[in-house]
C-alpha cells in the first residue's frame, strides 16, 4: 500500500508553479519551521483574476502537493473564487490525502488565503 | 539501482538463517513441552539455540530468556529490576534522554506506579558521562538503564565503566543493546552487565523474537502468566524456528563481526566526508564512537520525509527523524536530546549501511542525497531566508 496516492506524487515529485513572484501583488506565509511546515504563495493580479501564482514550500511530500494542487487550483480564476477555495478541495482534487495529513491542505488553503488577505490590504480600493 | 540503507529498522535474514528456520519449521514442527520424540527434538533445538547465543556474549544458557523482541525484553528487565528494587525500598532509576521508546515508555508506566526517574543528558556528541553518572547514584537507586549503542545516531555508550560503577555501587545495570549485538564485541561478565535486551531481526535473524539476558540470581518477573516455559519466566508454547534463526543468525554475525566492521568503517566515513561537502549539514553524533555502519544527518532549510520519498524513487531506503515520518509533532527525541532544534532536527537523514555494501553503493547515496537536497532547497521558504540573510544559519 502506497503511502500518498498518484496524484499526490505527481504533484510533489513534478510541483507546478514553484518560485517567487519578484513584484507580487499578494504575498502569504503560513505555518512554522519548528512543527515541519512552511509555505510560501506569491501572487499577480489583473483585473481581478490570478494571472500568475508562485509557490514557495518547507515541508513533506503532502505539503509540497497541496501546495503545488492548490496554485493550480487558482490559476486564472477570479478572486471571489479564490476565496471559495477550501482545504477539501484541494485535498479531493489529490485523490486524497492520509488523515494525519490532512493539516497540510489547510495549509495551503490558509496560504493561499493570507496572500489574497495582503493583496487586499494593499489594494483596499479592489476588495468587493 | 536499489540500495537498502535501513539496516538499523531491520536487516534482510541471512541465507543460512532462512534455511535453519525452513529446517525447523519442516522437521522440528514439535511443542517443546511434549514428552514425546518430536516434542524432545524440537526442545533440543531450542536448548542448543540458547547455547550458541551465550556462548556470543559470554553468558551461561541459563541466563538468556527468549522473548518476542527487543522490546518485551526491554519491558521485563525493567519491570524486573523495579520489582527487585521496590522490595529492598528502593525506587530510583537512572536512564538517558535518548532511549528507545521501549525504555521510555516503561519509565513512564514506573513513574506513575511511584518510581523516580533520572535520565541522564548525552551531550552533543551523543554520549553519556561517566562521571556524571556517578554524581547521581542514590542510596534508593535501583536500577541504571543506558543503551549500548544508539539506535539513530549510531553512538557507542561506555558501557563497560557505566557497568564497573554500577557493580562498585551495588546498582543493577541494565543495556538495551538491540544496535549492538552481532556487531560490536560484548562480553557481559567483564562489561559488568546484569541485564540485557536483543533483538533477533537487527543482526539479520527474523522478525519477533529476541532475547534478555539476566545474570544469574536476577529475578525476572513475568509479563505473560501461563504456561512453565522459559522457567516460568515467558510464558507461551516457544517460536523453535525463530529462535534457531536467530541463534544461527548471531552465530554467523559474531563469526564474521572483525570482516564486518573491517569493510563497512572505511564505507561509512567515506559516506560522512561525502556528505559533509553539502553546505550546511551536520553529522549527527560523535564521529568516532559510533556504529560500523551508521550515518546520520541535519541538512538545513529541509523536511527529512520528502528528502526520503525522493531518495526512494532514485532506489534509496533510508529514514528520518522528523516529525511528518513519526506521525507525531516533534521531530527525533534523540535529535532534540543531542541538543539539535526543531527546524533542523526535521531535516534529518539515517542511514545505515549493511555489511554487503559496496563503495559503488556508497557513492551512488552521496550523489544523489547531494541533488536532492539541492532541489528541495531550490524551493524552500526557509532556505531562501537563509541564504539572504534573513535568518541566520544554524548548521
Amino acid at each position: 500500500m502506497a503511502l500518498y496516492s498518484e496524484t499526490v506524487m505527481d504533484h510533489f515529485r513534478n510541483p507546478r508553479n514553484v518560485g517567487v513572484i519578484e513584484d507580487a501583488d499578494g504575498v502569504g506565509e503560513v505555518g512554522n519551521a519548528k512543527c515541519g511546515d512552511i509555505m510560501k504563495m506569491y501572487l499577480k493580479i489583473e483585473d481581478g483574476v490570478v494571472a500568475d501564482v508562485k509557490f514557495e514550500t518547507f515541508g513533506c511530500g503532502s505539503a509540497i502537493a497541496s501546495s503545488s494542487m492548490a496554485t493550480e487550483m487558482i490559476k486564472g480564476k477570479p478572486l471571489s473564487e479564490v476565496a471559495q477555495l477550501t482545504n477539501k478541495a484541494v485535498a479531493e482534487a489529490l485523490d486524497g490525502l492520509p488523515d494525519y495529513k490532512m493539516h497540510c491542505s489547510v495549509l495551503a488553503e490558509e496560504a493561499i488565503h493570507s496572500a489574497l488577505e495582503d493583496y487586499y490590504k494593499k489594494h483596499p480600493e479592489k476588495e468587493a | 539501482m536499489e540500495i537498502y540503507a535501513d539496516n538499523a529498522a531491520t536487516t534482510k535474514m541471512s541465507r543460512t538463517a532462512t534455511e535453519a528456520m525452513m529446517q525447523c519449521l519442516e522437521n522440528q514442527y514439535g511443542n517443546p513441552s511434549s514428552l514425546y520424540s518430536l516434542g524432545q527434538r524440537a526442545k533440543e533445538k531450542l536448548e542448543l539455540s540458547r547455547e550458541e547465543i551465550a556462548a556470543v556474549i559470554g553468558a551461561s544458557p541459563k541466563e538468556i530468556t527468549f522473548t518476542s523482541g527487543g522490546s518485551e525484553a526491554d519491558n521485563q528487565a525493567l519491570r524486573s529490576a523495579a520489582a527487585l528494587g521496590k522490595k529492598a525500598g528502593k525506587k530510583h532509576i537512572i536512564s538517558t534522554a535518548f532511549e528507545h521508546h521501549a525504555i521510555l515508555h516503561t519509565l513512564k508506566a514506573l513513574e506513575k506506579e511511584g518510581f523516580e526517574v533520572t535520565l541522564l543528558p548525552v551531550h552533543e556528541n551523543g554520549v553519556v558521562r561517566v562521571n556524571e553518572l556517578e554524581e547521581l547514584l542514590r542510596d534508593d537507586t535501583c536500577l541504571v538503564s543506558v543503551m549500548f549503542a544508539n539506535n539513530e545516531i549510531g553512538t557507542i555508550q561506555p558501557i563497560r565503566e557505566i557497568g564497573a560503577l554500577c557493580r562498585s555501587h551495588g546498582v543493577l545495570f541494565h543495556t538495551d543493546a538491540v544496535q549492538a549485538v552481532g556487531h560490536l564485541p560484548i562480553d557481559v561478565a567483564a562489561d559488568n552487565i546484569d541485564l540485557l535486551s536483543a533483538s533477533g531481526h537487527k543482526f539479520h535473524g527474523p522478525k519477533g523474537v529476541g532475547f534478555l539476558y539476566a545474570r544469574r540470581g536476577v529475578r525476572l518477573t513475568s509479563l505473560i502468566e501461563g504456561g512453565a516455559q522459559e522457567r516460568g519466566k515467558r510464558a507461551g508454547t516457544e517460536n523453535v524456528a525463530g529462535v534457531a534463526a536467530m541463534a544461527t543468525a548471531l552465530r554467523e554475525a559474531a563469526e564474521n563481526m572483525e570482516a564486518n566492521a573491517a569493510h563497512l568503517l572505511p564505507l561509512r566515513d567515506r559516506l560522512i566526508a561525502g556528505l559533509r561537502e553539502i553546505p550546511h549539514a551536520e553529522l549527527n553524533g560523535d564521529a568516532e564512537k559510533r556504529l560500523p555502519g551508521n550515518v546520520n544527518f541535519c541538512f538545513e532549510g529541509i523536511e527529512g520525509e520528502s528528502l526520503l520519498l525522493l531518495l526512494d524513487d532514485r532506489g534509496i531506503c533510508a529514514s528520518s527523524g522528523s516529525a511528518c515520518t513519526s506521525g507525531s509533532l516533534d521531530p527525533s527525541h534523540v535529535l532534540l536530546a543531542i541538543g539539535r532544534v526543531h527546524d533542523v532536527a526535521h531535516g534529518s537523514l539515517r542511514l545505515t549501511l549493511g555489511e554487503d555494501a559496496t563503495a559503488e553503493e556508497v557513492e551512488y547515496i552521496i550523489q544523489n542525497v547531494k541533488e536532492v537536497v539541492e532541489h528541495l532547497r531550490s524551493f524552500s521558504p526557509v532556505w531562501r531566508d537563509l541564504e539572504s540573510g534573513k535568518a541566520p544559519h544554524i548548521l
